[in-house]
């Protein structure tokens, strides 16, 4: 199908796209990668009268560190990301996890901020921020905010943002040399979204971890942290936490319910090896 | 003019192109419809399948997944300008040589993907990074295996080439 007529406005300033959000609201909508927005639009699920494409704005693709923080400007490609040595460095969970969205041509625009913004259930993304305890910083016409990972992710495809806001970029915490985290997924086909995945995080704390935090994509509406397992992966117990996990996933085209919650155990067991693997 | 009706200027394989098009018009169409490009191809109109594949500026993206618009101001290239300027000619000679393409749809997608990774190689590439490189572009025919034959077979003859 083809997308319905809209209009078309590419902003050069920050300023501009938040005028512009602040004056169409829910009549707009914001063209970063467009690798999901276009194919949307493309099967006409949605058909917004405005889209202001924000590639133009300078300054908005770094990835840089700031002091305790790893910054990722919202429109930082896959691609980019995927390539950084700021990110292989500070933010090895993010480098773990990029590989396995998408495909080299999506990843080649596909951005940062579009991936939180548009919070697929089954994205990467989401779920590595959510695990890392990471923030979103936001800006409006009326000026700026920040929203811990937490609370940013609210339901199905749904944030905390509002539709006048935009967001600016993505801190996550710096990794240091009692960081550990692992990240593993299964999907039919490498690059596809998939059926579900798990991205973790922790601090090494002697032989065991302290700090766990564990969140699943790919099984409910929003990437879920199970902070009962999280507690007892965390005494050291990986039989108790795959028991603990309670995940309700629904049935979807890629696998069902029952699938899912098995493949959630198997996951937890390879990313409990990974995070308990001492590194020199 | 208005906002759901620009004008755009670019190249597309090399000449220029001044053009008034719809705000809603995306990239693979405005090349098969308006410029008569007719190699890049439309498969699933999402991003899925690849057959829509094309160069902007040097990189690879899905033709469905931009709009023309979007491309005022860039270099585009397609499977034509590839192929006009032999850059992908040993590519195409070790798809034919190899069966690998039948109906021949996913085929210009497939080559400018497989040639995006061997141009960005520094080494002759695994069949396993063959593989991921492809991932993205579907192929209802062959069953790949002589798609990945003739990418490795393309890669390998490149490397003794540059010895
Ligand atoms: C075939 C295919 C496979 C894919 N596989 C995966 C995968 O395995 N894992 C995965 O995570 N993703 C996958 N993707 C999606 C891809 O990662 C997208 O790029 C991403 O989800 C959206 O980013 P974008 O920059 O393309 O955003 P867009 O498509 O431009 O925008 C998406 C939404 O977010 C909003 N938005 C964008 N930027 C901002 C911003 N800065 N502030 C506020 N709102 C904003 C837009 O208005 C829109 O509503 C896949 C896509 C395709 C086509
Ligand atoms: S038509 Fe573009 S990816 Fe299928
Ligand atoms: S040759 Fe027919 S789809 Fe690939």
């Amino acid at each position: 199908m083809k997308p319905a007529p809209f209009a078309y406005k590419k902003v050069r300033t920050l300023k501009e796209a938040v005028a512009l959000l602040a004056k169409h609201k829910d009549n707009a909508r914001l063209l970063a990668g467009g690798q999901s927005l276009i194919a949307t639009l493309n099967m006409r699920l949605s058909a917004p009268a405005l889209l202001i494409d924000i590639n133009g704005i300078r300054g908005l693709d770094g990835i840089t560190k700031k002091g305790k923080f790893v910054e990722v400007g919202a429109l930082a490609r896959h691609a980019q990301v995927e390539r950084s040595d700021v990110i292989a460095r500070y933010a090895p969970l993010i480098a773990l996890a990029m590989p396995h969205i998408g495909h080299p041509a999506i990843r080649n625009r596909g951005s940062f901020g579009g991936s939180i913004a548009f919070a697929d259930p089954a994205a990467e993304l989401p779920a590595c921020l959510l695990a890392l305890g990471g923030e979103v910083d936001i800006a409006s016409a009326k000026g700026k905010r920040k929203v811990k990972a937490d609370a940013f992710f609210k339901g199905l495809f749904e944030t905390a943002l509002r539709p006048h806001e935009l967001v600016t970029a993505i801190r996550i915490p710096v990794a240091d040399k009692n960081t550990r985290v692992g990240f593993a997924e299964l999907a039919r086909r490498h690059g596809d979204y998939a059926m579900v995945g798990l991205a973790a995080s922790a601090r090494a704390n002697g032989k065991g971890l302290t700090d766990v935090r564990l969140a699943y994509f790919g099984v409910g509406d929003t990437p879920i942290r199970v902070k009962t397992a999280e507690a007892a992966l965390a005494d050291g117990n990986i039989d108790a936490a795959v028991s603990a996990l309670d995940l309700e996933p629904h049935d979807d085209v890629q696998a069902t319910a029952k699938l899912k919650k098995h493949l959630a155990g198997v996951l937890l067991r390879r990313v409990a090896a990974q995070l308990l693997e001492t590194r020199p | 003019m208005n906002d759901r009706t620009l004008d755009i200027s670019l190249t597309v394989n090399g000449a220029r192109v001044q053009d008034r098009v719809e705000a809603r018009k995306t990239l693979v169409d405005f090349l098969r419809e308006d410029l008569a490009l007719t190699g890049s191809h439309v498969g699933c109109e999402h991003g899925v399948c690849g057959a829509c594949t094309v160069r902007v500026n040097g990189e690879i993206v899905r033709g469905c997944l931009m709009l023309a618009v979007q491309c005022d101001g860039a270099a585009v290239e397609t499977i034509e300008g590839l192929s006009d300027s032999g850059e992908v000619s040993d590519l195409q000679a070790a798809f034919e040589q190899r069966n690998a393409l039948q109906c021949g749809y996913c085929t210009p997608g497939m080559i400018t993907a497989a040639q995006d990774l061997l141009r960005r190689s520094k080494k002759v590439p695994s069949r396993d990074e063959i593989r991921e490189h492809l991932s993205g572009n579907y192929c209802r025919c062959t069953g790949y295996h002589a798609i990945v034959d003739a990418v490795e077979a393309v890669a390998q003859a490149r490397a003794g080439a540059r010895k």
